[in-house]
């Protein structure tokens, strides 16, 4: 069986930076393992720009910046393999893997970095009824027919759902000649950026329904027409809001969820409400050993904070590796949400295996305004940040710092909480 | 006086801008909450500008690419987004395409190159 | 001028194909659609049920205990997935158990072997997530899972391989007796086909094919089932098919395991017009959130991976009709063959064909090969056999399909073997490619090209289904 100290599952930006972080700590015997047949992930077909503001400072667009990472990643021999379908991983960490060449083989890690991102949400876990004809794809299925192979997967399009790649494939669809008659969205605000509904939506008059779903699919072979209605607060059609469309195309974007069947069958524990796992300050999951970063352990909305993620979990393994890595659980203090927050990431804390500083991340349950985001350890109040708005398709962060906890040696609770201005 | 609510596109934090404009001057913007959202609004209610991003095709690639992704090398004038997705319709580039490469130089007279965004061997 | 047309390539008619194969036989299969297995044999609870409910002394009750008895051998011979593992009809108010005992007693008539009453405490030890309510079931350990799709394409594969030719695309429009007692199936496209027999084993357009031929009118009512299938997390939720007690439409609401590790929730029962209205309503799948409460707890619902709905060839005498139509020797019904229909489709295979052997003459062909050997499932190969399936063909070691683990190697058999996929669906259908919990969002650009290389044509050319189910319409910026 072969040996790595660290294998990584997943080469798009999430793995690409855990690695090049985990090489920069000093770490060498490193492999990447990615099912596409080129490093970078969904990147490579996510070719608008608006990457890598924070991390490079410019923007990029999708290639660009998977490219970035996969040079830093070639330029220190990091090994990877490509169009390696990565089949089991057991809970001693052996990763059973497959590809054309090698067949299907193991490797015995040390410790392993989780980062296979996560996929769109079905028609068929939307429970949309209708019929069910060719022309219904997700918005990510389109955009790689799109922007990858060059096809147009559709004429008329209705898109259901307002996350931020809908947003984009109605900008896209509309450049390529397409006509893009709505957006539908079920909840009462947008689940994308502010910025793709100004210039992916109202740049080309492209409506967005608010507490709209689609309630009727019709085509027996291909789509020809699709129905939206108002919901009500329960998001219930509402009778006698109908609006028909006359189009061949439906594009969804509802969402999208953590792959984490990997994890699950390694004996990792998931969280109910980010479906990625639980994990410490350091990333790790509830298996020693297993880190988990990017889109696998929460839905990002920013590709930045994903490489920032990524980069900790790689420096986290290399301290696992070299037994630098705490693994008692003494000192683990819970992170409670009140008022807004839905969970954080990570969920616990241990002070002493914190680095000076921890970034926490949470989504709001609902469109808050004018609200102050309170961090407590114990009853002092250690961050107060005022937030004008807060919505659930953007994510939200408070920075704790390791000097926060001096003064709470025996610290039993830290808190988020939303709380009026 | 005139006032217009923008939503700056700059970064994803999404600032709401509030433009006032007197004789077609715009004299304060607010919201804004770096020095980028007011040179936005700026430009959003006089000239707005945008990057524009597609995709062309290209012969000859290694591992069987039909295409490559490209931009506008700087930002355009907003009415011109679709004279440049007309203007690179039937552009195909041979491989091997390196990021930065030029497309097609000058795309629909706005002195911007159209560059690719992706290496493609 | 063919011995043999059958008219529809359902489970009925492919089995009808392949037992009749087994004779010295020049046989052909017409089908409207683009594959085996299209309408009623693709959606429907994938049961083959024991055999208990169907009225003692009927045609349905014979073929269904004959059929369920058959499908073990048939399923090793076949090679198709299948599954004993019993079922179970669950009573939940005290004042029902006489319904529950008279099901046992009229499943002992049929001659359903095993059959028993448990108790509650029995059924829990059984089916831990069972209904709070539930009192008593009825036990049926010969109660089955089966695979609909590979038992139909099982079937229209080994006729092929025994010379049974397959035609589709090809819509019956009518059916001409000649003088010489002959007939001629013309089709919609003008093809003129002509048999000395004619099979209808045409679904939901049974009654069609029947009454041109016959002044004993039947009359199909297309009744629509709808159906939740959840992700493969749910494994193990049930262990057994579990039926409420059977009401006025139907069997009600059953929650089952599939031979895929999925589990199975539905159907409803809603008579409509359309032959083609296989269309979910959220009315419909409503219920089966509902109803699938009453004998089950806590049933995943969540966790649904797709929604269809099937339709069930119901004739309103709700029996089957099978032979020869009287005024027409040579035509022979194989209609209203709905639920148990799949359970009964080799016993009524079998019997059809011998039927038409003996009216046409036909001697068994020495030839005939019976076994036919499956799409490696590599999933349930071991490290070692799986490995040396890679270095004999390296494509078995690309996975396409990410949620279902489907390989290439596996998808490019599906399309070269006899009466091979030329569809999205196709390929689901026999390698549940797309099947998984992302429904073929990562994996179907891949299968488009893997299809059109196959088939030698362009990508655009591929449909989801056969006919304008297109899922590319063009090139970018064609239209600019």
């Amino acid at each position: 069986m072969e040996n790595y100290n660290i294998v990584i599952i997943g080469g798009g930006p999430a793995g690409l930076a855990a690695a090049v972080a985990a090489y920069d700590a000093g770490e060498r015997s490193i492999l990447i393992l990615e099912r596409d047949s080129q490093l970078g992930g969904i990147l490579n077909q996510c070719i608008h720009n608006g990457f890598g503001l924070h991390t490079f400072k410019e923007e990029l667009t999708g290639p660009e910046y998977a490219k970035r990472y996969a040079d830093q990643v070639v330029e220190r021999n990091i090994e990877y393999r490509l169009n390696t379908m990565v089949m089991d991983i057991s809970k001693d960490k052996v990763v059973t893997a497959m590809n054309r060449t090698d067949g299907m083989f193991d490797i015995q890690a040390k410790a392993v970095i989780l980062a296979m991102g996560c996929r769109e949400r079905s028609r068929g876990a939307l429970n949309i009824p209708g019929y069910r004809p060719a022309g219904i794809y997700s918005a990510g299925t389109a955009q790689r027919l799109v922007n990858i192979e060059g096809y147009m997967p559709g004429r008329k399009v209705v898109i259901l759902g307002s996350g931020d790649i809908g947003l984009i494939m109605a900008r896209r669809m509309t450049l390529e000649g397409a006509e893009v008659q709505v957006v539908a969205e079920l909840m009462p605000y947008s689940g994308g950026l502010k910025r793709n509904i100004v210039q992916c939506l109202n740049d080309f008059n492209i409506p967005l329904k608010l507490s709209h779903t689609v309630v009727d699919i019709e085509g027996k072979e291909r789509v020809t027409g699709i129905t939206i209605a108002e919901v009500d607060s329960r998001n219930k059609p509402i009778p006698g809001t109908e609006e028909h469309y006359e189009c061949d195309t439906l594009l969804l974007s509802c969402g999208l969820l953590p792959e984490n069947e990997l994890s699950r069958n390694a004996g990792v524990e998931i969280s109910r409400i980010t479906n990625g796992p639980t994990v410490n300050e350091s990333l790790e999951t509830s298996i020693p050993g297993v880190f988990a970063a990017g889109n696998v352990l929460h839905v990002h909305d920013l590709v930045d904070f994903v490489s920032e993620e990524a980069a900790a979990a790689g420096r986290n393994a290399v301290a696992f590796v070299n037994g630098e890595l705490a693994q008692d659980t003494e000192g683990e203090i819970a992170l409670t949400v009140e008022g807004g927050p839905r969970y954080t990431v990570p969920s616990t804390i241990d002070p002493k295996k914190m680095t000076d500083q921890l970034t926490v991340r949470f989504r709001v349950g609902s469109v808050m305004k004018n609200k102050w985001v309170n961090v407590y350890i114990d009853d002092e109040k250690v961050i107060r940040k005022k937030r004008q708005v807060m919505a659930p398709g953007e994510m939200e962060e408070v920075v704790l710092k390791k000097s926060m906890f001096e003064n709470h040696a025996d610290a039993k609770r830290i808190s988020i909480r939303v709380e009026e201005a | 006086m005139e006032t217009r609510n923008l939503i700056c596109i700059n970064c994803p934090m999404g600032c709401p801008l509030e433009v006032t404009i007197e004789n077609g001057e715009v004299t304060n913007v607010t919201g804004n909450t770096c020095p980028r959202g007011a040179a936005y609004a700026k430009k959003e209610v006089t000239a707005p500008t945008r990057i524009v991003t597609s995709s062309v095709r290209v012969s000859g690639s290694q591992n069987g690419a039909v295409m490559v992704s490209c931009k506008t090398a700087s930002d355009i004038p907003k009415g011109k987004i679709f004279d440049i997705v007309r203007a690179i319709k039937d552009v195909t580039v041979a491989c091997p395409v390196h990021i930065g490469d030029v497309v097609m130089a000058n795309v629909a007279d706005t002195g911007v190159d159209m560059i690719a965004t992706k290496e493609v061997l | 001028m063919y011995d043999v047309v059958i008219i529809g390539a359902g489970v009925t008619g492919c089995a009808i194909a392949r037992y009749l194969s087994r004779y010295q036989v020049n046989a052909c299969v017409i089908e409207k659609d683009e594959d085996v297995c299209t309408g009623t044999s693709k959606a429907n609870s994938a049961i083959v049920h024991a055999g208990f409910d169907a009225a003692n002394g009927s045609l349905m009750a014979k073929f269904n205990v004959k059929g369920s008895e058959m499908m073990p051998a048939l399923s090793k011979e076949l090679d198709f997935p299948y599954d004993m593992c019993g079922s179970l009809v669950v009573c939940v108010a005290e004042e029902e158990l006489p319904k529950l005992q008279a099901l046992y007693e009229n499943g002992v008539k049929n001659g359903v072997k095993g059959l028993e009453i448990v108790d509650r405490a029995k059924l829990l030890e059984m089916e831990p997530n069972i209904s709070d309510a539930a009192v008593a079931a009825l036990w049926a350990p010969t109660g089955a899972i089966v695979c609909p799709f590979n038992l139909t394409i099982a079937l229209a594969e080994n006729a092929a391989v025994n010379g049974v030719e397959f035609k589709f695309n090809t819509e019956v429009a009518n059916i001409e007796k000649q003088a010489d007692g002959t007939f001629k199936v013309i089709a919609k496209d003008g093809t003129v086909i002509e048999s000395k027999a004619v099979v209808n084993a045409a679904g939901v357009y049974s009654d069609v094919f029947h009454n041109m031929m016959s002044e004993k009118k039947i009359q199909i009512v297309p009744r629509k089932g709808e159906y939740l299938l959840l992700d493969h997390n749910t494994d193990g939720f049930v262990k057994h098919t579990v039926f409420q007690l059977p009401g006025k439409y139907g069997k009600g609401v059953l929650v089952s395991p599939t031979v895929h590790r999925n589990t199975i929730v539905g159907p409803t029962a809603t008579d409509i017009d359309d032959p083609e209205g296989t269309n979910t309503t959220a009315e419909g799948l409503q219920e089966v959130i509902e109803k699938s409460a009453i004998a089950v707890k806590d049933v995943p619902t969540r966790q649904t991976i797709t929604s269809f709905a099937g339709l069930r060839a119901h004739e309103v005498s709700h029996e089957f009709v099978l032979g020869e139509v009287a005024e027409n020797p040579g035509y022979f019904d194989a209609a209203g063959i709905e639920s148990p229909g799949l359970s009964s489709s080799p016993a009524i295979g079998e019997y059809m064909s011998d039927l038409i052997a003996e009216k046409l003459g036909l001697e068994k062909d020495p030839t005939f090969v019976g076994v036919r050997k499956g799409i490696v499932k590599a999933e349930e190969l071991s490290k070692e056999e799986r490995n040396e399936l890679i270095k004999a063909n390296p494509a078995y070691g690309q996975i396409i399909c990410r949620c279902e683990s489907i390989s290439e190697g596996e998808i490019i058999d599906a399309i070269r073997r006899p009466v091979g996929a030329k569809s999205l669906d196709g390929i689901k259908r026999r390698v549940r490619a797309g099947m998984g919990r992302c429904q073929a969002g990562f994996c179907s650009p891949r299968v488009i090209e893997i299809l059109a290389r196959e088939l030698g044509v362009e990508q655009s050319e591929i449909t989801k289904s056969g006919g304008d189910s297109k899922i590319i319409v063009g090139v970018v910026k064609d239209r600019i």
